[in-house]
């Protein structure tokens, strides 16, 4: 078994506060995986560990089976991209990247080589006797994942690569990415606070939440089966519908509604009794002729419409609680009229109330 | 533009239109005593003294034409020869030394070290004293008798020899030591603050690139520190200009002549020497001295950001 | 996950206490803070012995017997000349001329600073650019169009003259300072005020000093210690007997006649430094914001 990347135990204190807690995480060779959280998660703080410039109070990094620890970050075999692009601004492209090289002493033919192939890949020729003032900020980003790239290594770490770019370059370089990773098949590891990038990019995404991961799972995982509440919560827009009630004997009881959870995929076979929370996507709500097949079907009062072009949110009062529903976006309801609804508890999720916890 | 245009509402009501001069009148009854001081005592005064420094007033100005005759007398005089080339040394050393130690300074109290705010304090409490206190206390320092050099010679070294007050060769190194212990904390701190400044990030890139901390420094930081270098330049440029308190109470300008600085050769000439004419024309050299360091920072400063 | 024991390095890598680099460091910070405090701790030890042990040598050492005569002596029986009434004449003098200095220099800038940054006129600009790039000009070129000035007016020699040209030359820097501070006030706020009907003054003092408090705490340890520490315009603008402090140091201690006496003149010297020193010391960050303020000049 080899992983590309393995932290062990790891804990990281400044001073008193404990920013990161026996943190495990195993990453596999040629995994995209991304860590996502708000800010202040500790997210940004393994980041900076894994690449050596913050030093661990316990635990151990090994990068490719070995224990690097102790090791400087430029001994690691990796290679960083930073979200405020981090380019010698007194340099031009070709010296940024070739910068470090000359400084490893290596040969002349070899550095030119690498940079010529991190050019061409990222398509960054005809830049590469400008400096970075004179670039644009995608064009800076593609300098700074270059200077990464040349340094030939297997791990490659982006500290919220893209969130300096508006938002239409945004998603181009998101894409370039996706490509490139395909192309180069490394390892990286990826921080974000943006759950697009995370989902669109990941092979497997960490969620991480006060220095611990909540939960580590492929981007369908997290997205159809959160293990708690904070990352249902988190992941979604608009997030998802929380309704507070009892679980009793395979139902789910919310003031007089009664939701039988035929077809829901507890996570222990026997579930007791128990205070719960059921949580459903407004994306999982059908609506119009879709309402006849669902298993639960309501009628709600609409409260407020907004029109969004591709799809309409509607916020609906079941019972007594807001019910947000995602609707197309051709969808033609008004304020103070009632729709019928239809949910599948089979796409619901269930959480214990005190444990917050997947049921 | 943060113009209010009030005669544009009061026209819409339909009074009369105030002329421009007399919109927002307070603005301008507040601005008076600026305009006063840049034209009348900036403008007017510089131009007064270099017109003036054209005549043969002694005691009192008068417009008697003499051409360059004041100029010419004043680059014969062995004095004034004497300040310009210790002003020239005081200032290049000044500004070499000033900028080396503000800013490896700056850069070991950026490391991030214990106890930066008790050195910073203590580099930077000289820059609250006065020339004079400054000049007094090292006056006192480098006496011969009492001071550093029977110190060391106290030690067992007895041929040490380091008199700069009484030494014509030496005397402005006695006051390059006094004028550097005053000034460069200053610059440390505009130095400090530009390092301060520098993207984390950089930092963070010249590690995983395998740089260390040294190289670092010299090719990457320095060159990002551009525009605080040359604030520093021009800041200690033109208090190297001024240079006079420090000399009238340190040295005097002795012994003998030897230590006579440019601004000291103005004030003599003119408040003691009565002959105006020689130190309007020595002021007005100065004046040229500064506009010659002044254009090619504005140039670029001001110049240089229209490309870029 | 268990706990599975973890062999090979973990943790911070461990660093000896004393390496090449700190050594290194520290060792230098500290023979440079000598050099700083050596001046500073030579006035005090000199002004607290008598002149017999000056004389003995060894000026760097602490003194045998301390004693307070050289700053009684150097505040109220230091000569200057013939007239040997201490540095406390200058003193007060220098009182005198700071805090009239200090007002009306503080009290025009801020005004004026309000006006150019939110009340702007046609050449209002221009006539800043002219202030900035005067504070460059040598001061010698202006000395003596100003006595003229004030002999015109007739405060030559008065402290009230030194007083107007402490304000006249302290305006660049602190239009400056107030003009900036007051152009990052939201322009929003001011708008807000002007439909509320308020006028120049009333916005002047009522929404913009409020929220300027700390920028004048800053202008006030500026033009305390530049006032304080003057010794060009004080020398040229008073006569002997309204010399401020500086100018009566200078004389006291590099006066030709009598014996020289160290202890009695470094205790002068260091009365005379005391004033900035103490407002250096209690002010910490807004000093160094003031100056930072000053060294950003033109």
């Amino acid at each position: 078994m080899s992983y590309s990347v393995e932290i062990k135990q790891l804990d990281l204190a400044f001073g008193a506060v404990k920013v990161l807690q026996n943190l495990d995480l195993n990453i596999n060779e040629g995994e995209f995986l991304v860590l996502l959280g708000s800010s202040g998660c500790g997210k940004s703080t393994l980041l900076n560990c894994i690449a050596g410039l913050l030093e661990v109070t316990d635990g151990q990094i090994h990068i490719k089976g070995k224990n690097v620890t102790w090791a400087e970050p430029s001994e690691r075999g990796i290679g960083m991209v930073f979200q405020s692009y981090a380019l010698y601004p007194q340099m031009t492209v070709k010296g940024n990247l070739s910068f470090g090289l000359k400084n490893a002493k290596l040969p002349k033919d070899e550095i030119e080589a690498r940079v010529a192939r991190a050019a061409d890949i990222l398509q960054i020729e005809p830049l590469l006797n400008r400096k970075p003032g004179a670039l644009s900020g995608g064009q800076r980003q593609r300098v700074a994942i270059g200077r990464a790239l040349v340094r030939d290594v297997d791990v490659f770490l982006f500290d919220e690569p893209l969130s300096n770019l508006d938002a239409k370059l945004r998603v181009d370089l998101r894409v370039e990415l996706k490509r490139l990773h395909n192309q180069l098949q490394n390892t990286m590891i990826y921080v974000t606070h943006d759950q697009v990038e995370a989902m669109t990019l990941a092979d497997r995404i960490a969620v991480m939440k006060g220095g611990a991961i909540m939960q580590l799972g492929t981007p369908d995982e997290i997205y159809n089966q959160p293990r708690n509440l904070y990352v249902a919560d988190f992941i979604g827009s608009p997030s998802m519908n929380f309704l507070e009630g009892h679980l009793e004997s395979g139902n789910f009881k919310v003031d007089d509604m009664v939701m039988p959870m035929t077809g829901y995929d507890f996570a222990a076979p026997q579930t007791a009794d128990r205070p719960a929370v059921i949580g459903i996507r407004p994306e999982h709500v059908v609506t119009g002729e879709l309402v006849k097949n669902a298993p639960l079907q309501f009628n709600v009062v609409v409260d407020l419409v907004e029109p969004m072009g591709s799809d309409t949110l509607v916020y609906a009062q079941l019972g007594q609680h807001i019910f947000r529903i995602r609707m197309d976006g051709q969808a033609t309801v008004k304020a103070g009229e009632t729709v019928a609804i239809g949910v599948d508890p089979s796409r619901a999720s269930l959480f214990d109330k005190q444990t917050e916890d997947r049921l | 533009m943060s113009v209010v245009e009030d005669g544009a509402l009061r026209g819409a009501t339909g009074a009369k239109r105030p002329s421009r001069l007399f919109r927002n009148p307070m603005a301008k009854i507040a601005s008076i005593p600026m305009i006063l001081t840049a034209m009348v005592v900036f403008v007017g005064g510089t131009l007064w003294t270099v017109v003036h420094s054209f005549t043969g007033s002694k005691l009192l100005p008068k417009l008697n034409w003499v051409g360059f005759d004041q100029y010419e007398r004043l680059w014969d005089t062995p004095r004034w020869l004497i300040s310009i080339s210790n002003l020239a040394l005081y200032g290049i050393c000044s500004l070499i030394l000033t900028l080396t130690i503000g800013f490896i300074l700056a850069a070991l109290l950026d490391r991030k070290i214990r106890f930066e705010s008790a050195f910073r304090t203590i580099f930077l409490y000289p820059f609250a004293l006065s020339f004079v206190v400054t000049g007094l206390a090292w006056q006192w320092i480098l006496n011969p008798d009492f001071g550093l050099q029977s110190l060391v010679q106290g030690w067992g070294w007895e041929s040490f020899q380091f008199d700069p007050l009484n030494n014509p060769d030496i005397v402005m190194f006695g006051l390059l030591i006094a004028g550097i212990w005053q000034g460069s904390g200053l610059i440390m701190c505009i130095m400090l603050a530009g390092l301060r400044g520098i993207d984390e990030d950089i930092w963070k890139a010249a590690r995983v690139d395998g740089i260390g901390t040294v190289k670092t420094y010299v090719r990457i930081v320095i060159p990002m520190m551009r525009p605080v270098f040359i604030t520093s330049l021009v800041l200690i440029a033109s208090g190297i200009i001024k240079l006079y308190d420090l000399v009238v109470a340190q040295t005097n300008g002795g012994p003998g002549i030897s230590s006579e600085v440019p601004a000291k050769y103005v004030i003599n000439y003119m408040f003691q020497a009565q002959n105006l004419g020689q130190g309007f024309a020595a002021s007005t050299m100065m004046l040229c001295s500064v506009i010659i360091i002044l254009i090619p920072w504005a140039y670029l400063e001001f110049g240089g950001r229209k490309n870029a | 996950m268990p706990d599975t024991a973890l062999t090979g390095p973990r943790g911070p890598k461990p660093k000896k206490r004393f390496s090449r680099n700190n050594i290194f460091l520290y060792g230098t910070l500290i023979v440079v803070s000598m050099y700083y405090l050596l001046p500073l701790y030579v006035m005090v030890v000199t002004s607290l012995k008598g002149m017999p042990e000056i004389r003995l040598g060894n000026v760097f050492g602490p003194p045998l017997e301390v004693t307070f005569q050289p700053w009684v002596k150097a505040w109220s029986e230091a000569c200057t000349g013939l007239d040997c009434t201490g540095l406390s004449k200058g003193f007060w003098n220098s009182v005198q001329i700071l805090i009239p200095s200090v007002v009306l220099s503080i009290a025009i800038a801020s005004v004026n600073g309000y006006a150019l940054s939110h009340w702007k006129f046609k050449g209002s600009e221009v006539f800043f650019t002219i202030l900035i790039l005067g504070a460059f000009i040598p001061y010698q070129t202006m000395l003596y169009p100003i006595v003229i000035m004030l002999r015109e007016i007739g405060l030559m020699g008065d402290l009230g003259g030194l007083v107007l040209v402490h304000t006249v030359f302290g305006m660049p820097i602190l239009t400056l300072l107030f003009r900036n501070y007051f152009a990052s006030i939201p322009e929003e706020l001011f708008k807000a005020a002007r439909v509320d009907g308020a006028g120049f003054w009333r916005i002047y003092f009522q929404v913009m000093l409020p929220m300027a408090l700390p920028i004048f705490v800053v202008a006030i340890i500026l033009q305390v210690t530049g006032i304080w520490n003057d010794f060009l315009f004080g020398v040229i603008y008073t006569k002997p007997a309204t010399y401020p402090m500086t100018v009566q140091l200078n004389n006291i201690v590099n006066s030709v006649q009598g014996i020289k006496e160290y202890n009695v003149n470094m205790a002068a010297t260091l009365l005379t430094g005391l004033v900035p020193l103490v407002i250096y010391f209690a002010s910490g960050k807004l000093f160094v914001r003031g100056i930072a303020a000053g060294a950003v000049k033109g």
